[in-house]
C-alpha cells in the first residue's frame, strides 16, 4: 500500500513537472513554429538563480523564485531577439542556434556554480504520514503550485485578447495576420510566457531536486516525448501524456529492477508504441499536408 | 564531373608503352585544366583530397594525426546525417544511435568472437542498418518536427538497455579492451582518412543518382512523388538503412580507433553535435557537414587551451556564425566565390562577366 503511495506522489509531481514544461514548449512550437530546446535550459537556469538568490543573497526562497521568474523570463525574450527571431525563417539554423544557446547556459552555470551537485531549501517545511508514507508539504505546494498554474494559463488563453491572438496565429499565421494581428509580437509574447512558465517549473520543482548543470536533458527528453505523445500543438494532450509519461516513469523506478536506469527507456518506448498506432499523437488532430 | 579519359587506341599502336602514358596524362591535364580549375570550389576540393592524404608526410606529431583521424570518422557520421536527413528531409534527431550501435556491436563481436576490425565494422554497420530498419518502420508515417522528436527518443531506449545489462554490454563504463585499428597511428589516420574520402565521394554520389534525385524530391514535396507513381515508403526505408550504414562505418572505426564503445556514443549531446555540424556546414550538400566538422572539431580542439570556456565559446561562435550565415557556412562561401549562369544554370567564377560555357552575361 506505501509502494502505492509513493508510486501516485511521485507520478503526480513529474507529471505536473513535465506538463507545465511541455505546455510551454508546445505554445512556442504552435505559435512560432519554433523548435526551442533551450526550452530546459532556461528551466535549469531558473533553479540556479533560486540557489543563488537564497545561498549567495541570503533572502527567503520565494524571493528567489519571484527573482528567477522575472529573470529569466527576460533573458529568454533577450535571447529570442538577439538570436532567434534575425533566422527565423531557416527552421534548421533556428533548431541549432537554440542547441547552442542551451549548452552555453549549461556552461555559463558550470562556471559559475561548477559542477558540483547543489540543493536548495524547501519552501514549506515539515510533512504528514499517509498509510506509513512520508508525503512532504513541498510536495503538495509543486503539485498545486503546478495546477493553480495551468489553470491560469487556461484562463489566460481563453478568456483574454492576448489568449484568442495565441491561439489564432497558432492555428494559421497568415489569416492571423490578415486580422490585423501583429504576429512578430504576439511570437514574443508568447516566447516570454513559454520561458515563464519554464522558469516557474523550475522554481516549484528546485527543492525536490538536485542542482547540477546538465540537469535540463532528461526533462528535455520528456517533454519532447510528452509533446509528441499528446499531439503537437494540443494543450489537453500534452497535459494528459504528461501524467501517463509521469506515471510510467513511476511505475519503471519503484517496481522494476534497475528501474532508475531503465525509466526513460520505458517512457520512450510507450511513447513510440502510441505513435505506431496513432501517428499524430493522442489528441492530436491529423493536419493535411502542408505543402 | 569528371569523366574517366578517353583510351585512344594511338598509344597501342607504338606498341610503347609510354605513348599510352603520355596520352593518359595530357588527357588528365586537359580535364583538370577545363574542368577543375574553373571553378574554385573544385580547385578546394581537390586540395582538400591532396592535404589530407599527404598530411603525414610533413607531420608525424602523434596528436594531429589523432585530431584528424577522428575529424575524419565524425565526417562520416555528419556526411551520413546529411544522406537521411538533408536530402530526404528526415529530420533525425538521434543519429547517436546509429554511430553507438555501430561502436556497440564492433566492440562486442571483437571482444567476444575475436573477429578483427576488418570484420567488426562492417558487421556492426550491418546492425546499424537493421537499427535504420526498426527506427525507420515506426517513423515513416511521421513527419517534420514530430519525425525530429520522436527519432530523439531511440538512442536514450537503447541506452537504457545498456545500463539494464551490464553483464554485457559493461554498464556505464562500457567495452573496453578492444583491438585497435592498426598497429601504427599513421596507419590508423591513413585508413579513417581514405575510408572517409570513399564513403563520402560514394554518399556524394548517391546523392547525384537517380536513388538521391527521388529522396530530393521527397524532401521538397511527398505528395507529388507519391503521385509520380513511385514507393515513397520503400525510399525513405532505403534512406534510414543507407544512412544508418555509413553512420554505423563511422561509430565502428570510433570504437576500434578509441579501443572503447561506451554509453557516450548514445548520449543526446552526441545526436545534437552531428545535427550542428550538418546544418552548420549547410545540408543538402554532403560536402558541407564533412567540411563543417573539419572546421568545428578542430576548433574545439583549438579552444582546449582555455578549457573552462571551451564549450561556451563554441556555442558562442555558433550563434554569431548562424546571425550572418542561416543557410550554413560553405553554401555561403560558395556562393560568395562562384555566380550561377542565369541562363544554363553553370556555375562560373564571381570574377568572369559572362558564362564560361554561353557566354550569357552574368548579373
Amino acid at each position: 500500500m506505501a509502494l502505492v503511495i509513493d508510486i501516485i506522489i511521485s507520478g503526480l509531481i513529474s507529471g505536473s513537472v513535465y506538463a507545465l514544461l511541455a505546455i510551454g514548449f508546445s505554445l512556442i512550437f504552435g505559435v512560432a513554429r519554433i523548435v526551442n530546446i533551450a526550452h530546459t535550459a532556461f528551466y535549469m537556469v531558473a533553479a540556479y538563480c533560486i540557489y543563488f538568490v537564497t545561498h549567495k543573497v541570503n533572502l527567503h526562497p520565494a524571493w528567489g523564485m519571484v527573482a528567477a521568474v522575472i529573470l529569466v523570463t527576460f533573458l529568454g525574450i533577450i535571447s529570442y531577439r538577439i538570436f532567434i527571431n534575425p533566422i527565423r525563417e531557416h527552421e534548421g539554423a533556428v533548431l541549432i542556434a537554440t542547441i547552442a544557446l542551451a549548452m552555453a547556459f549549461q556552461e555559463m552555470m558550470v562556471l559559475k556554480f561548477t559542477g558540483t551537485y547543489l540543493s536548495v531549501p524547501s519552501l514549506v517545511k515539515g510533512y504528514f504520514v499517509i498509510l506509513g508514507v512520508k508525503v512532504f508539504y513541498q510536495q503538495l505546494l509543486t503539485f498545486f503550485v503546478a495546477l493553480l498554474v495551468l489553470a491560469a494559463l487556461w484562463v489566460v488563453l481563453i478568456g483574454t485578447k492576448l489568449g484568442l491572438a495565441i491561439r489564432s496565429t497558432a492555428q494559421d499565421r497568415e489569416v492571423a495576420s490578415l486580422m490585423g494581428i501583429n504576429e512578430a509580437r504576439v511570437a514574443m509574447m508568447t516566447m516570454g510566457i513559454s520561458v515563464g512558465l519554464a522558469a516557474l517549473t523550475g522554481a516549484v520543482v528546485v527543492p525536490l531536486t538536485i542542482l547540477e548543470p546538465h540537469m535540463w536533458l532528461h526533462p528535455l527528453i520528456m517533454m519532447m516525448a510528452v509533446v509528441v505523445l499528446g499531439g503537437l500543438g494540443s494543450l489537453k494532450g500534452s497535459f494528459m501524456g504528461a501524467y501517463i509519461l509521469g506515471f510510467a516513469e513511476a511505475l519503471v523506478v519503484f517496481l522494476a529492477p534497475m528501474g532508475s536506469f531503465l525509466k526513460g527507456s520505458v517512457a520512450l518506448s510507450i511513447m513510440v508504441l502510441v505513435l505506431l498506432i496513432r501517428p499524430e499523437g493522442l489528441f492530436g488532430v491529423s493536419f493535411e499536408e502542408e505543402r | 564531373m569528371l569523366s574517366p579519359p578517353p583510351l585512344r587506341a594511338a598509344g597501342f599502336s607504338n606498341g610503347v608503352d609510354m605513348g599510352f602514358i603520355l596520352v593518359y596524362l595530357r588527357s588528365l591535364f586537359t580535364i583538370v585544366k577545363n574542368e577543375v580549375l574553373v571553378l574554385p570550389s573544385r580547385v578546394v576540393v581537390v586540395l582538400f583530397f591532396l592535404l589530407l592524404l599527404l598530411l603525414p608526410v610533413f607531420t608525424k606529431d602523434p596528436y594531429l594525426l589523432r585530431i584528424f583521424t577522428l575529424t575524419s570518422i565524425f565526417a562520416i557520421l555528419a556526411a551520413s546525417w546529411d544522406l537521411l536527413s538533408g536530402f530526404t528531409g528526415q529530420m533525425n534527431f538521434g543519429h547517436a544511435l546509429f554511430f553507438g550501435v555501430g561502436a556497440y556491436g564492433a566492440a562486442l563481436l571483437n571482444r567476444h568472437a575475436n573477429i578483427p576490425p576488418w570484420g567488426t565494422i562492417p558487421l556492426g554497420a550491418l546492425g546499424a542498418v537493421l537499427a535504420g530498419l526498426i527506427v525507420g518502420i515506426p517513423c515513416l508515417r511521421l513527419r517534420g518536427t514530430y519525425l525530429a522528436l520522436t527519432t530523439l527518443a531511440f538512442p536514450i531506449i537503447l541506452m537504457g538497455l545498456v545500463f539494464a545489462f551490464p553483464d554485457l554490454t559493461g554498464g556505464e563504463l562500457g567495452i573496453s579492451g578492444i583491438s585497435r585499428l592498426a598497429r601504427s597511428r599513421v596507419a590508423d589516420y591513413y585508413i579513417s582518412v581514405v575510408l572517409m574520402l570513399c564513403l563520402c565521394t560514394i554518399m556524394w554520389k548517391i546523392t547525384d543518382s537517380n536513388t538521391g534525385i527521388i529522396f530530393h524530391a521527397i524532401r521538397e514535396d511527398e505528395l507529388a512523388v507519391r503521385a509520380s507513381g513511385i514507393n515513397t515508403t520503400r525510399y525513405k526505408l532505403l534512406a534510414f538503412c543507407l544512412s544508418g550504414f555509413f553512420a554505423g562505418i563511422s561509430g565502428g572505426l570510433y570504437a576500434h580507433f578509441m579501443k572503447i564503445a561506451g554509453p557516450s556514443t548514445l548520449e543526446v549531446p552526441m545526436s545534437f553535435q552531428v545535427v550542428i555540424w550538418a546544418i552548420f556546414g549547410g545540408v543538402v550538400t554532403i560536402y558541407g557537414p564533412v567540411g563543417a566538422v573539419f572546421v568545428l572539431f578542430p576548433l574545439l580542439e583549438l579552444l582546449r587551451f582555455w578549457q573552462e570556456y571551451r564549450t561556451l565559446m563554441f556555442a558562442g561562435v555558433l550563434l554569431l556564425i548562424l546571425l550572418y550565415m542561416p543557410d550554413g557556412l560553405f553554401p555561403w562561401l560558395r556562393d560568395k566565390i562562384e555566380k550561377v549562369c542565369p541562363r544554363c544554370k553553370i556555375r562560373n567564377v564571381a570574377m568572369r562577366d559572362t558564362c564560361r560555357v554561353c557566354r550569357a552575361p552574368l548579373e
